[in-house]
């Protein structure tokens, strides 16, 4: 094969050696992987997307849905979400001086970098799982129609968002546990909600100042609000409680919210998780001195790699599921 | 590797005098973009939310090109883009746009349809 091909260079081409690219193999597999795994998340965003499109009148509105800051109350919509793009962000930044100081071969700068990415990552991992835990967790409840629809309370006079627990009753019921011995069927249950749904309607209709806030969206942008007789008429059709959110139902509105909720921000934070985990790896080679041995710290600048990539997924994430 | 970095972005507008530098200045800029899409999602300013332009409001479209703005950044200066030869460059980024805008066209396009059976269709859904 010596003499078949060469390149204008005169280099042997079929030989192997070459770098048509001008970048390194691994260098050159990391783009690879990244066009792959970004057409993975586009995919994802892109069904997100179709769902929305299909239901774009009763879909939920985020701002409504992250409102939560830990360690305070009340209701600051997107500024945490904002917090943590802001964080992934700046680990990018420590990064790339990471790898700009592995090409001045400051084996000391790098250690320092690295470690305040491996930090920054895991602070967004953290509020990732903090994040979760408040979405499970709910926080006004809501009853569920035989169709599958949310209905929300609000305050008629404040226009506020009322929780189930402002305004049920306690009725002395006992909640009769489902058998296997008392059908034929036997399912295992779920959670418990802390209101039964004949303590939420009879709380209802004790307290007129309490309306329903349907999934639909007004002209004005925002969900439609009964009046007090729509409202009584509608209660019939609720068939359960429903308190924050699993990947069967959930109070913020259309199901397939909360589950592409899971779904891409769990894989986002997956990828998170690995970039953490690739970094710890690479940071103790550095303190080994393995790149410092081997000449260059090529390593760095490929994980690297893969934590931007990490950081433009989110990017696209914090537009996509949070912003517009 | 390569060890030159192009120092300037904006097309040469702004010019850094070093890799580090340039690192902070690109920092500051996505930390603007983000701040602006922040207040644009918090104030939701009524003429952007009332008119729109494609059947989209002109406040997400506003969203849209800012986060195509930071996207080119993130990957231009910090995974070091702009140093990269131009057939590295095209292979990588060129592939997923057009994928992935045939694919939103695409999938855009159905759900509209679907969403127009649910409303016209003689379909029970909200019950």
């Amino acid at each position: 094969m010596d003499t078949t091909v060469t390149s204008e260079s005169g280099e042997n081409v079929w030989g192997g050696g070459n770098r048509p690219l001008g970048a390194s193999y691994g260098k050159l597999m990391m783009w690879f992987f990244i066009v792959s795994d970004a057409l993975t998340f586009s995919g994802f965003l892109a069904a997100y997307g179709f769902s929305r499109f299909k239901f774009i009148e009763t879909w939920p509105i985020a701002d409504e849905v992250f409102t939560h800051v830990p360690f305070f109350h009340g209701n600051f919509p997107m500024i945490y979400v904002a917090f943590m793009t802001f964080i992934l962000i700046m680990s990018s930044v420590t990064m790339v001086l990471a790898v700009d100081a592995g090409h001045n071969m400051k084996q000391n700068k790098v250690i320092l970098y690295l470690f305040l990415t491996i930090i920054g990552g895991a602070i967004f991992v953290g509020s990732q799982a903090w994040e979760w835990a408040t979405f499970i967790k709910g926080d006004f409840g809501a009853l569920e129609t035989k169709g599958g629809r949310v209905l929300q309370f609000v305050n008629a006079e404040t226009g506020e968002r009322a929780a189930i627990a402002d305004f049920s009753k306690t009725l002395p019921e006992d909640r009769v546990k489902h058998m296997s011995s008392e059908g034929v069927w036997y399912q295992e249950e779920g959670y418990k909600t802390s209101f039964s749904l004949n303590e939420v309607v009879e709380g209802f209709k004790a307290n007129p100042g309490i309306l329903i806030r349907t999934e639909k969206i007004n002209e004005q942008g925002e969900k439609t609000v009964l009046d007090r007789k729509e409202s009584l008429n509608r209660l019939k059709d609720a068939v359960r409680v429903v308190e924050g959110a699993n990947l069967v139902r959930n109070e913020y509105g259309s199901r397939l919210f909360a589950d592409f909720f899971f779904f891409i921000t769990g894989f986002h934070g997956f990828h998170v998780f690995s970039g953490v985990v690739f970094n710890i790896i690479i940071f103790f080679n550095v303190i080994l001195g393995t790149y410092e041995r081997r000449g260059h710290y090529e390593m760095v600048e490929k994980v690297g790699l893969y934590w931007h990539f990490v950081d433009l997924v989110w990017v696209f994430v914090f537009t996509f599921f949070y912003l517009v | 590797m390569a060890h030159e970095h192009k120092l300037e972005i904006f097309r040469g507008l702004l010019k850094f005098k070093s890799n580090t530098q340039k690192i902070w200045g690109v920092l500051i800029f996505l930390s603007i973009v983000t701040a602006i899409e922040v207040v644009l999602g918090i104030y939701k300013p009524a003429f952007l939310v009332e008119n729109s332009f494609l059947d989209m409001k002109l406040l997400n479209w506003i969203f849209i090109v800012l986060t195509l703005v930071k996207a080119y950044y993130i990957t231009w200066d910090f995974m070091h883009m702009r140093d990269e030869k131009s057939s590295l460059r095209r292979a990588v980024v060129w592939t997923p746009i057009f994928l992935v805008s045939y694919l939103i066209f695409i999938l855009l396009f159905e759900a509209t349809y679907v969403f127009d059976v649910f409303r016209d269709g003689f379909l029970a859904w909200d019950f």
